[in-house]
């Protein structure tokens, strides 16, 4: 099912409808003061974007520096070009060092490869100890829904109702309650894991080291507590230097929670030193590839910077109108409709290129300056170049630059446009019913053009010795004519 | 074996990273400039800072829900502590390096020892702290073991106002200026453990402390 049937049923989902309700009120909000905290918000934007791109840049050698770096510290540095070679992997290292119980925090990449499944089917148990992916896993493994709050579309009575049944203990309504029984649950198995998996936000080419960022500390209780670490992550992840990393944490989590600083930061190097009492013997890091590459060789590259904050989703109006799911895989919102026809194929997510109204709002707040819309037209394009769009797409954009191509046609054509649009407004000039259009017209007015095409405007205008008045409106300040003609809509055709 | 195997793709996935980058022949030239750059230790824009970091740090390290106090010397530390803990039969773990104070005369007692899942109070110092964002920096080893502020419900830290650094770079180059290489584990705490993954309530104690308690000493 695309995108379009899901998102459909979503809009009409009233208990999905009133978590993300919920939502709206909080990230978005916080992020906005958060960012006033820095003096040089732009500016450290602008070096955060320089960073990622430095890395993706030449990302050949400073993978080889991260690498040399881990294993002078004793890490073993896997690749894996494939989701299924990241399972192979893991369930190696896991077999070579007789693993029963393993813990997880939250590695989306993992969410590529479906690794949990991968773990249950060879006969090992697995627990997820972000909370979110927590509730997720007990509830038959439901997707998450946002790549930083990946239960945020479950109510606290749900989660109520899933506790009663998977813990067998009496319902507990509060969620300070919830999260309790929750620690107590996740604490046994925390002391009791023979191997722990992260994910990675950064691998640190000068140091050898992951960075993990969480607010509940459980990346840091995994990593510490049982004796092998697997750390997955991206071939992208790489950053030069530590310095480069306090820049990225100025933004990463104020962009994504609207917090000055996550409370727990990890940064792990190596195996522990011989007099520890806790800390990893074993450290494994697995490198992905899967897609990456042919996404560095694209025009879409840019996309490779992304540090995972949900910013773009937070502030997105599809995002927050129809939640995470509706995307149909790992990644959702402005970044995730990039890269998913990126990482499992175009023909396999036609319309996510379209899951956007190309409003900018995840450009803007984007903490490495992606320009996402920029992305998603190229995918849109892709799709027509490669024949993929229905045939009255085709035929209808081949129509139209054909005739864009003719101008004095195209300017006979949009003047009889125009004005037959204007016919079909209501009395307060909105068009309510539009014929082959009612995608656009059953869920919002549109209001009609005003008679007369831009072009025809232009040539007025210019008649009314006003030298300037174009200049002017163009740059998207009303001329002094327009601000004569006070509020009337017209329009450009 | 997949692991043993792994060379192979290793070498192609680098291979295809080359590839998409148009790298053909040698990386002499970009390793050399990847080099200068991690020699160059080059910044970010960083925020301004009031002159008096241990103010900073005390205000923010509240701001993350830490709760914080000031004694004059590491002497009155245990007094303050038991102060906080309000508890006359308490029991706590530490690190070795604050084992000689006087803990009993305060009126409770310590065990010095990583902590295990069964301890309540975690008492330990930090490598270094952030003023910025009032965080407290812990370098693994075997006198600081992490366990000790992870595990027990209630994590008091003393910290001392010449550890108290600027921002994450300084306490990189603290790091740097005292050690070779970095630890297996450097941790940067800020305030207790917490989540908002249940309708984004905030609750404190996720999964680590529900508590931290930060005891600033002014002097030496």
């Amino acid at each position: 099912m695309y995108f379009k049937e899901r998102a459909h049923a979503k809009l009409h989902d009233a208990q999905l409808q009133a978590s993300l309700a919920r939502f709206q009120g909080k990230f978005v909000p916080a992020r906005k003061t958060a960012i006033t905290e820095l003096d040089d918000f732009e500016g450290t934007r602008d070096a955060a974007a320089e960073i990622r791109q430095r890395a993706l840049d030449d990302l050949d050698v400073w993978l080889t520096i991260f690498d040399e770096n881990a294993r002078a510290r004793g890490a073993t540095v896997l690749y894996a070009q494939t989701p299924a070679e990241i399972n192979a992997l893991v369930l190696e290292i896991a077999q070579r060092h007789g693993v029963r119980k393993i813990i997880k925090s939250k590695s989306m990449v993992s969410e590529e490869s479906g690794l949990d499944h991968a773990i249950e089917a060879a006969g090992m148990t697995v627990v997820e100890t972000d909370l979110g992916e927590y509730i997720l896993q007990i509830n038959n493994y439901e997707p998450p829904s946002h790549i930083i709050g990946p239960a945020l579309h479950k109510s606290r009575e749900e989660v109520s109702a899933l506790f009663e049944a998977r813990h067998g203990t009496p319902r507990k309504d509060a969620i300070d309650e919830l999260c309790l029984e929750a620690r107590g649950v996740l604490r046994t198995h925390y002391l009791t894991a023979d191997m722990g998996i992260s994910g990675g936000n950064f691998f640190v080419a000068e140091t050898g080291s992951v960075v993990l960022v969480t607010n509940e500390g459980n990346a840091t209780l995994t990593t510490t507590l049982p004796k092998v670490h697997v750390a997955i992550s991206g071939i992208e992840k790489v950053v030069p230097t530590l310095e480069d990393v306090a820049t990225l944490m100025r933004l990463l989590p104020r962009s994504a929670t609207g917090q000055s600083i996550s409370n727990y930061v990890d940064i792990l190097t190596g195996v522990k030193d011989r007099g520890e009492f806790h800390g990893v013997e074993h450290m494994y890091f697995i490198v992905v590839d899967s897609g990456r590459s042919a996404v560095l060789g694209s025009d879409v590259r840019q996309a490779l910077r992304c540090i995972r904050c949900g910013a773009c989703m937070n502030h997105c109006p599809v995002y927050q109108n129809v939640g995470g799911h509706a995307y149909g895989w790992v990644y959702p919102g402005p970044i995730g409709i990039v890269l998913t026809p990126m990482y499992v194929g175009l023909d396999n997510a036609l319309d996510l290129p379209y899951a956007s109204t190309m409003c900018n709002q995840c450009g803007v707040v984007c903490p490495v300056k992606i320009p996402l819309p920029d992305l998603q037209r190229k995918l849109r394009e892709k799709e027509f170049e490669r024949d993929l769009r229905s045939w009255h797409e085709r035929v209808g954009l081949k129509a139209w630059g054909w005739l864009a191509r003719r101008p004095a046609l195209y300017g006979v054509a949009t003047r009889v446009g125009v004005r037959m649009l204007r016919t079909l407004g209501d009395r307060n000039g909105m068009i309510r019913r539009l014929p082959f259009g009612s995608g656009w017209t059953d869920e919002r007015d549109m209001p009609a053009p005003a008679g007369r095409t831009f072009r025809e405007q232009y040539k007025a205008r210019k008649a009314a010795s006003h030298p300037d008045a174009l200049a002017v409106s163009v740059q998207g300040k009303p001329s002094a004519s327009e601000a004569r003609e006070g509020s009337r809509k017209e329009t450009l055709g | 074996m997949a692991i043993d195997d792994n060379q192979r793709s290793r070498e192609a996935v680098l291979a295809r990273v080359r590839e998409a980058l148009g790298r053909h022949g040698p990386d002499d030239e970009p390793r050399a400039a990847a080099h200068a750059y991690l020699a160059a230790r080059k910044q970010g824009p960083r925020p301004t800072l009031p002159a008096d970091l241990v103010q900073r740090f005390l205000q923010r390290a509240a701001d993350m829900s830490s709760t914080t106090t000031r004694v004059e010397g590491i002497e009155q530390a245990p007094a303050a502590i038991a102060r906080y803990l309000d508890h006359p039969h308490a029991r706590a773990v530490c690190w070795p390096e604050i084992a000689a104070l006087d803990w009993r005369g305060a009126g409770f007692d310590v065990d010095v020892r990583p902590a295990s899942g069964d301890d309540a109070i975690g008492i330990t110092g930090c490598f270094c702290a952030i003023a910025e964002t009032g965080t407290l920096v812990f370098a693994s080893g075997t006198d600081s073991p992490p366990a000790t502020f992870l595990l027990p419900e209630t994590h008091i830290a003393i910290v001392r106002a010449d550890q108290i650094v600027a921002g994450m770079e300084e306490a990189f180059a603290r790091q740097r200026a005292e050690r070779d290489a970095l630890p297996r584990a450097v941790n940067l705490v800020s305030g207790p453990s917490r989540t908002g993954d249940i309708e984004q309530t905030i609750v404190l104690g996720a999964h680590g402390p529900r508590r931290v308690h930060i005891v600033l000493v002014a002097a030496r």
